[in-house]
């Protein structure tokens, strides 16, 4: 491996670590979407790595199902559940 | 305090295996007996371009009918557990407001997602990717769609048709390859055709399209599921 890929490595492995850092432990007001954001962002950072790694194949079923499919997911059940504090909330008033 | 300890002492001793193996790391000088008979007998043995797929699909394809097993049960436990609740009313479900950008932008893109996912499997035996990718690619234009009107219903007849039929013409043209070429889910039994072209390397590109649709039907019956149950009180 060259000297370029071997950095790029680096890079790669601490910007996951700072990413994965950032997913648990982010807080304040829309802390909630920066996680998940934050949690696709180590699947991406992942597949990259992979590809770096000369595993295409692997790459694309991470970008495919870690990046995109999970990421939707988790933000579809975050707004499910912010449809039901809207309900609760509204319910609580009357 | 000493739950903290307890955690922390693990992550540690997990990063201490994983330094530990990295160090007694040794790459092979050279491949071995499994991966060099891969690496020289592919192109001639099933003609296709990407040695990866020709292991999944044919040297390996009773392994890949098992995930395409393991996914269907749990696509159809999801669907079993879901269905035991009442579907939701959806005339008096209230909706946070989905913005401007998302259902303007669903129209041009979940089309080019859907294709995008076609041409992985279709060109599996050629490019890396292949059914799986190209299954979850589909399920994510179809989670777009749902993300954008979180009220539509798909047609479940329809999702479980393609699934059911695409993993029975699977699992004939595997019963097929006994009868024609020898083995089980063997490509052979069509031409192998032109090393490098689309229609080529056997029924390789049938197999994969047939586990691309599959998979997609059942993760969109997955996600489509999950959007019609009803939410907790």
């Amino acid at each position: 491996m060259s000297t370029l890929l071997t950095a790029m490595t680096v890079v790669l492995c601490i910007a996951i670590l700072v990413a994965a850092i950032v997913s648990i432990q982010v807080k304040g007001d829309k802390s909630m979407s920066i996680a998940i954001l934050a949690a696709g962002l180590v699947s991406l950072l992942a597949s990259v790595l992979f590809l770096i790694l000369a595993a295409p194949d692997v790459a694309m079923t991470e970008a495919a199902i870690g990046g995109g499919l999970t990421t939707f997911l988790f933000f579809f059940v975050l707004a499910r559940m912010r449809n039901g504090e809207r309900e609760y909330e509204e319910a609580n008033h009357d | 305090m000493i739950k903290r300890f307890l955690a922390l002492s693990l992550l540690v001793g997990i990063g201490a295996i994983f330094v530990a193996l990295m160090m007694s790391y040794e790459p092979d000088a050279s491949l071995n007996l499994t991966a060099r008979y891969y690496a020289e007998n592919t192109a001639s043995e099933t003609g296709s371009a990407n040695i990866v797929t020709a292991i999944l699909v044919t040297y390996r394809g009773l392994d890949t009918l098992g995930e395409v097993t393991v996914l269907f049960l749990a696509s159809s436990i999801i669907g079993l557990v879901l269905s035991l609740g009442n579907k939701q009313n959806t005339t008096l479900r209230k909706l946070v407001p989905v913005g401007e950008l998302l259902t303007t932008g669903k129209s041009y893109l979940a089309p080019i997602i859907m294709l995008l996912g076609v041409y992985v499997f279709v060109n599996g035996h050629l490019t890396p990717g292949g059914g799986f990718q190209g299954g979850a690619i589909i399920a994510s234009g179809m989670l777009l769609l749902l993300l954008s009107d979180p009220l539509k219903h798909f047609s479940h007849a329809l999702i479980s048709l393609v699934e059911s039929l695409s993993g029975f013409v699977y699992v004939s043209l595997g019963v097929l390859g006994i009868v024609l070429a020898g083995s089980f889910l063997d490509n052979r039994i069509l031409p192998l055709g032109d090393f490098g072209d689309l229609i080529s390397a056997g029924a390789i590109p049938l197999i994969y399209s047939l586990i691309g649709l599959k998979v997609g039907a059942e993760f969109s019956s997955m996600l489509a599921n999950l959007s019609e149950m009803e939410d907790l009180q």
